[in-house]
């Protein structure tokens, strides 16, 4: 009988662990977008890519469709080179697409913002390994300063 | 000269204490196992080990989450920024205080009861009968207790961060008046998975393994007499509490230090 007991409080100390688990799982941590679900690359040349990190978000409206995955500098002309994964659930942005870096919030951290462009007729969608040309880089406080002084020194 | 002598003959006895538990735990753990055997004996040492230590997790957990939802929240606030305060009690629970806190009071309350009750077993002889009668006491009596303390730390670890998290959200959310659909939303997106939970087990898995491991040594070597059982029983709370701090540091730089 004693050892009945035993195994019924182990059971529900398996079953807490279990259910904080599942909290954790579930309530607090987010799923990486695992390696096993399909996703496309696009590249992006930015001017200046700010605060942005690795595993950043890309944002579509505010919707994640997928995450930054390398940043490197070009060697050739020392531009940094954004290297995103996108689901591929959303394979449909057209060729004139652009894409630029924000801020969630006034000391939030950055993401790029996806800006679907026109889909006419002719114009491709977006492919695995394509090349994103129309990019805005990210608002550098100094350099908005330095403008603000430049255009107020001429007034 | 006598400098040196005394340096030697420290180092020889440390090292032969290190090949003394390297053979107990090969012979507990690694030599022919017996899983039938053993698996009723570790249930009822994780009774021992882990359900008996619950309520000292869940209190502390659910303290310490209130005081850091505290702490965070009147800082934080002066920026305008206490929707991070979910991510701030989350990540520092998961990362560091849950594996951590949970292993210095898995020492205190376990590691040293393990210690004083092998080390009573070898004071009585009951490991020299047990000898005696053809049952091996390392996997009679060290085994199960290792497997238990392996096994049942990182579920209270588990369960110490996820009621950290719940008594944040009660001293944030309840009283202080922080949006609760932004202490969850912004902890879900800042908090990953296989970063932060993940490497978060993993620490305590090492964690749980050297504090059973110097547990049940300790008992195992201890000088059969009283005041060798307690000196055993001290020495196993000091050092595996400096063990893990100091493996913490060494995990946490591997783990988080360089990206």
């Amino acid at each position: 009988m004693k050892s009945r007991k035993s195994e019924l409080l182990v059971g529900v100390f398996v079953a807490l662990t279990i259910a904080a688990g599942l909290m954790l799982a579930l309530n607090v941590a987010n799923q990486s977008m695992s390696n096993s679900e399909d996703t496309y690359i696009l590249y992006a040349k930015f001017d200046n890519i700010g605060g942005l990190k690795v595993r950043s978000a890309v944002k579509v409206g505010g919707v994640t469709v997928g995450r930054v995955d390398n940043i490197t500098l070009n060697n050739s002309d020392f531009t940094p080179l954004v290297t995103m994964s996108i689901s591929s659930e959303f394979n449909q942005f057209p060729e004139t697409s652009s894409v630029s870096i924000l801020t969630s919030g006034l000391l939030g951290e950055q993401y790029v913002g996806f800006q679907p462009g026109f889909a006419i007729d002719g114009i491709e969608n977006l492919a695995e390994g394509d090349y994103i040309e129309d990019t805005k880089s990210a608002l550098v406080l100094e350099d908005l300063i330095g403008q603000f002084l430049f255009s107020s020194n001429d007034g | 000269m006598k400098f040196f002598i005394n340096l030697g003959a420290n180092t020889l006895n440390r090292l032969e204490m290190f090949g003394r538990a390297t053979f107990m735990l090969f012979g507990a753990i690694i030599a022919k196992p017996q899983p039938l055997k053993m698996i009723p004996l570790t249930i009822k040492q994780i009774h021992i080990v882990g359900v008996q230590s619950l309520l000292i997790i869940v209190i502390s957990g659910l303290f310490i989450g209130m005081v850091m939802a505290l702490q965070g929240y009147t800082i934080l606030v002066d920026y305008g920024a206490e929707g991070s305060l979910g991510p701030m009690v989350a990540l520092s629970l998961l990362r560091e205080l849950g594996p951590v806190v949970t292993a210095l009071l898995f020492a205190g309350r376990a590691g040293s009861a393990l210690t004083a009750e092998i080390g009573l077993m070898k004071a009585t002889e009951q490991l020299s009968s047990l000898e005696m009668m053809a049952v091996d006491p390392l996997r009679r009596v060290i085994a199960p207790r290792l497997w238990a303390g392996i096994i049942s730390m990182p579920m209270l670890a588990l369960i110490f961060s996820a009621v950290g998290i719940l008594g944040g959200h009660l001293v944030g959310v309840d009283w202080l008046g922080v949006d609760s659909g932004s202490y969850w939303s912004i902890m879900q997106s800042t908090v990953d998975w296989n970063k932060d939970v993940v490497n978060g087990i993993i620490k305590t898995i090492v964690f749980a393994f050297v504090i059973t491991w110097i547990a049940t040594f300790k008992g195992y070597d201890s000088i059969p007499t009283s005041e060798g059982i307690s000196k055993a029983t001290t020495e196993t709370v000091v050092f595996s509490s400096l063990a893990v701090l100091g493996l913490d540091f060494i995990l946490t730089a591997l783990m988080f230090g360089i990206e």
